[in-house]
This record gives C-alpha cells, sequence and structure tokens, in this order.
C-alpha cells in the first residue's frame, strides 16, 4: 500500500484547482451525490446538445479523492455521448473495484490517476460517487418530457 | 516541537499495561500500530480474553435453566458479574443492573418501556446537541409513536452544553431529559450534576448516556442522582455485544418489559403470564453470557489499576495531545470545553478528514475519521467531519508524538 499510488500529482493537483467547479443555471440535468460515511456532497449539472454532454460543472464538498475524481469526470466526458459515457462508467467501475481489471487505461487519460484508489477499499466509494452523480443526471434527463 | 512533559509517575507503568494488551504490538504497513481510535472502541486485554476463553473451555450451558454442574456454573458467573457491575457503578441493589446489547440497546428500552406508555402530544423529551445518535434516534421513534415532540439543548462555540436555554427549556412538558455524560464527538465532559439537581427541581426523570465515561472516570450514580446510565462493554476494554442498563429500581419495577421469551417470565400459560422479577424481567431469551463474564474481567481489570489513576493518566496524555496537534500549521481544534475527556477532534485546513484518516492509517495510527455518530454536532460546526484521535490509558506520549508526525507527513502529501 503506498500512499504515492492514491494521492498522485495529478490528483493533488485536482483537488487543490478543480476544473469546472461551480454550477450550471440553467442546467438541463443537474443531481446530487452524497457519501454519508464521510460526508462527501456533490452536485452534477450537465447541459446536452441532443445526446451528447456540451457543458458540465460540478459543486460540493469532499476529500481529496471525490473532488480530484469529480474534477477528472467533468474534463473527460464533455463532449461524449450518453453511450460513450455508459462505456467510460463501465471502465472506471472495473478500474476502481478489479485488482485483475482488463480495462486499457492508456484510453482512459488522466482518468487512470485513479488506479490506485483500488488499492485502498475504503476510499472507492469517493472515487465513485461523481460517476454514479452523472448517471443519476443523466437517468433523470432521460424521463419522458412532461407534456402538460 | 515542544517538549514533552515531565515523566510520568513510575507508578504507572504503562509499558507494564501495553503487555496485557496482545493486539496492540504489531506492524499496520509496516510501522508500530498506534492505536488512537478508543472512543469508537477499545481493545482488550489478556485478563478479558482469557476469562472468555475459560469460561468456553470450562463452564459453558444455558444460564437460570438447568440443575446440572455447568449451568450451575454458567449461571454463577454470570450473576456474579452483576455484583461486580453493581459495586462498580455503586448501585443499590443487583436488581438495578440490567445486562443489555450496548448503550444503543439501554436506551432504547428505556425510550420503549418507560417513556413511551407516558407520553402523548404536548409532552416533550430534551436531548442536548451534543448526543450521539443512540441518544437521539430513540426519542425521534417514540415521538413519532405517541406525539411528544423532541426539544434540543443547544451548544455552544467551545461544544459545551448551553445550561442557560437548558433552563429555559426545561418545564412542566418535560417528561425525560437524557443526556451525555461525554461527547464521543468532541470530548466534552458534560456538568451533568448541575444539570441533574434543575430536572430534579422540575420533577423530571434524567437518563444518562455514560458510553464514554465509563472507561475514563469513577462514576458512582447514586451520587450522580440520575434515573437511568446507560454503557457498552466494547468501550471499556470488554466484549462487544454487551451492555449495561442501570435504572432505579421503582421505576424499573413499574416499567412493563420491553420483549417478550424465555427467561423474563415466572410462568407462562396461553391465558395467562406473569413476568419474572427484576432484573430478569428485562433479559429475555438467552443473553450474553461470554459477553456478560467477560465483562466482569474488565472491570476487574479497570480497577486493577485504578479509576483515578486511568483518569489522571489520561488527562496528561489530553493535554499533550492537544499541545501537540494545536502546534500544527492550519489544524483547529474542535471541542475546547474545560472539562474534556482524552478526545482530541479537529479539522485541517484544505484537507479533508477522511484523507487525513488514510494517510494516517498508512504511517500505522488509527484515527477515526466521519461525523462520529453525531451529525447534529457537525452541523453545528459547519463541518462535514473531523478527524478524531481518541486515547486511553494505554496510549503513551510516544504515540502521541506519532501522531503529531504523521499529521506533519498528512501536510507535506496534500498540503
Ligand atoms: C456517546 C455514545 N453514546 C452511545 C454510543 C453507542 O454505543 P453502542 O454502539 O455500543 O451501543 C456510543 C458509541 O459509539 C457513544 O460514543
Amino acid at each position: 500500500m503506498d500512499l504515492k499510488d492514491l494521492y498522485r500529482d495529478v490528483i493533488v493537483d485536482h483537488n487543490r484547482n478543480p476544473r469546472n467547479f461551480g454550477k450550471l443555471d440553467p442546467a438541463d440535468a443537474h443531481a446530487d451525490g452524497h457519501n454519508p460515511l464521510c460526508g462527501d456532497r456533490l452536485s452534477l449539472y450537465v447541459n446536452l446538445d441532443g445526446d451528447r454532454i456540451r457543458e458540465v460543472k460540478f459543486d460540493g464538498s469532499g476529500c481529496a479523492i471525490s473532488v480530484a475524481s469529480a474534477s477528472l469526470l467533468t474534463e473527460a466526458v464533455k463532449g461524449k455521448s450518453r453511450p460513450e459515457v455508459k462505456a467510460l462508467f463501465d471502465d472506471m467501475h472495473s478500474l476502481l473495484t478489479q485488482h485483475d481489471s482488463t480495462v486499457d487505461v492508456s484510453k482512459l487519460g488522466k482518468l487512470a490517476a485513479l488506479s490506485g484508489v483500488r488499492e485502498f477499499p475504503a476510499r472507492v466509494k469517493c472515487a465513485s460517487l461523481c460517476w454514479h452523480t452523472l448517471n443519476a443526471a443523466l437517468d433523470q434527463q432521460a424521463e419522458p418530457v412532461s407534456t402538460e | 516541537m515542544s517538549a514533552r512533559p515531565a515523566p510520568r509517575p513510575s507508578s504507572f507503568d504503562v509499558a507494564a499495561i501495553r503487555r496485557d494488551f496482545p493486539i496492540l504490538d504489531q506492524k499496520i504497513n509496516g510501522k508500530p500500530l498506534v492505536y488512537l481510535d478508543n472512543a469508537a472502541s477499545s481493545q482488550r486485554p489478556q485478563q478479558v480474553l482469557d476469562a472468555i476463553t475459560h469460561y468456553y473451555t470450562h463452564d459453558h450451558a444455558n444460564v437460570h435453566r438447568g440443575v446440572h454442574t455447568l449451568s450451575q456454573r454458567a449461571t454463577d458467573a454470570y450473576e456474579g458479574t452483576r455484583e461486580i457491575v453493581r459495586q462498580f457503578i455503586n448501585a443499590r441493589d443487583t436488581k438495578e443492573i440490567i445486562f443489555v446489547r450496548g448503550t444503543t440497546e439501554a436506551v432504547n428500552l428505556v425510550a420503549q418501556s418507560f417513556v413511551r406508555p407516558k407520553v402523548g402530544p404536548g409532552d416533550e423529551i430534551l436531548i442536548s446537541g451534543l448526543e450521539h445518535h443512540a441518544n437521539i434516534v430513540p426519542w425521534q421513534l417514540v415521538c413519532e409513536q405517541t406525539g411528544a415532540s423532541l426539544k434540543v439543548i443547544p451548544i455552544t462555540q467551545s461544544g459545551e452544553v448551553d445550561f442557560a436555554a437548558f433552563e429555559k427549556l426545561i418545564g412542566p412538558r418535560t417528561k425525560l431529559l437524557a443526556l451525555a455524560h461525554v461527547s464521543n464527538a468532541l470530548g466534552t465532559v458534560v456538568p451533568v450534576e448541575k444539570f441533574i439537581a434543575v430536572a430534579r427541581q422540575h420533577g423530571v426523570p434524567v437518563l444518562l448516556d455514560g458510553a464514554q465515561a465509563v472507561p475514563h472516570g469513577k462514576v458512582d450514580v447514586r451520587a450522580l442522582g440520575c434515573d437511568f446510565y446507560c454503557f457498552s462493554s466494547h468501550k471499556m476494554v470488554g466484549p462487544t455485544g454487551m451492555g449495561i442498563l442501570y435504572g432505579r429500581q421503582a421505576l424499573l419495577e413499574a416499567m412493563p418489559p420491553w420483549q417478550g421469551g424465555g427467561d423474563m417470565i415466572l410462568s407462562v400459560s396461553f391465558e395467562k403470564t406473569t413476568y419474572n422479577q427484576l432484573p430478569w424481567k428485562f433479559e429475555a431469551g438467552t443473553p450474553n453470557i461470554a459477553g456478560t463474564i467477560g465483562l466482569g474481567a474488565a472491570i476487574r481489570y479497570l480497577e486493577s489499576i485504578g479509576l483515578e489513576r486511568i483518569a489522571a493518566y489520561e488527562h496528561e496524555l489530553l493535554v499533550y495531545a492537544t499541545q501537540r496537534v494545536q502546534e500544527i500549521p492550519g489544524v483547529r481544534i474542535i471541542g475546547t470545553a474545560p472539562q474534556k475527556a482524552a478526545v482530541v477532534s479537529f479539522v485541517m485546513d484544505g484537507i479533508h478528514p477522511h484523507d487525513i484518516g488514510t494517510i494516517l492509517d498508512t504511517e500505522g495510527v488509527a484515527i477515526r475519521t466521519g461525523h462520529h455518530c453525531a451529525m447534529p454536532v457537525m452541523d453545528f460546526f459547519r463541518i462535514p467531519a473531523t478527524a478524531r484521535a481518541s486515547m486511553s490509558f494505554y496510549n503513551t506520549f510516544e504515540e502521541v508524538d506519532a501522531l503529531a508526525a504523521a499529521l506533519e507527513h498528512t501536510r507535506k502529501v496534500l498540503g
């Protein structure tokens, strides 16, 4: 268990200077995520162009892992379509939880910096919170629009 | 870095004490274990482990059931512990000592059996803003069930229960005062005597949550004058799954049983069941016999060291740890009451408690991070969580140094 694997430079940097931090108002989709164990609270805001994420922001407070993960997420999903985001979610899930994960980290870019989290089981939820929150935001958007 | 205080009085031989706790002698991530999560659960001395092993190896059978020798031995050891506990907290009678699963179950028992039958809309249950969830949620349940309402005495910036506010809140509607004796989140020792005196004037019964108080100093329930006192074995070097409800006999006599089953009855027929006497009326089913015997050994162990000496030594640890933690740049201690148990709860500028906990663990230092089951306390200070180092009499000044060094390291990694 090496601390350097968890708090890689990319993560420390994204914790100190989170990217896309703030609100989108109005937002096409929005969801809140909460990790009661450690008190992490995140809100994700998404604007869509059809099927594609045009803009994404987050705010809230949390530990270094959850903040950095959310910051990295916003950079990674901008411009991606729903199926592409879904594929990324699955890759991240595998990366964070499976020791024998076969995910090709080279195609994950900076997100690969989170691979050290799986050595720290107590912290996996910190890293995955933003991904679940994004899912919730997109699902809510997928619900049938009211015709009034 | 500040100098260590003068050497310990040689009478407190912490090295010898540590040899009684086999679990302490191990490495975590290549570093000696520094266990500073005692408020969550303490460790067990060999004496307690031996008592449990001895019981299962030689004496186990069900209690109160058999004429055979083992059942008699088990019953004697089980009931013998009641007397040990009675003396330990200076209760009047062993009838006032109810064996339960822990503080949580003790509070729930009082909530359901004592408070629920006698409250309704317009009645109030008074607690403080310092409470552990175990002394909040059982009352919320009773309020939902009866229409009574929950009133909360505010706390102050130092983490004390606001006495002036309390005097305004207590009144004819108040049906119970339920108060922590010592706060688990902040370490505040609540001057409960003052509160109890006022409650007496109003004829309000008082329950004390002693989970954090019992292991760290002498508790005398009669001197306190409380009506109920709850505590957990696992926080006082005893086994998990075991706890005590002390209740004044007159109140316990008048309360209906809480759970039904074996042991809590004298006779059962489909027409009429006669309940057992105190204390067994509240002990339905096969109890935690091994846990009870282990608790007895734990009390014997604590008494062999001396509760006053434990309190004095832990206070020195607290003073030293407070000083060492405070001098780390960017650290703010949450909970600065003049009277505290050996708990240092703190936050660090720009570093989330969860990260502190992980980094400290890689240095072998075990602390608790989070809301400590006291979310309202966190809300009051507008923080999501704290890092909490909680010390016990087997901790050393060197371990406090290791904590401080690990916190400095944390600042380097993430600061
Ligand atoms: C002040 C306080 N009250 C109640 C409890 C609940 O104790 P238990 O979980 O042993 O029932 C705890 C322990 O976490 C505590 O610290």
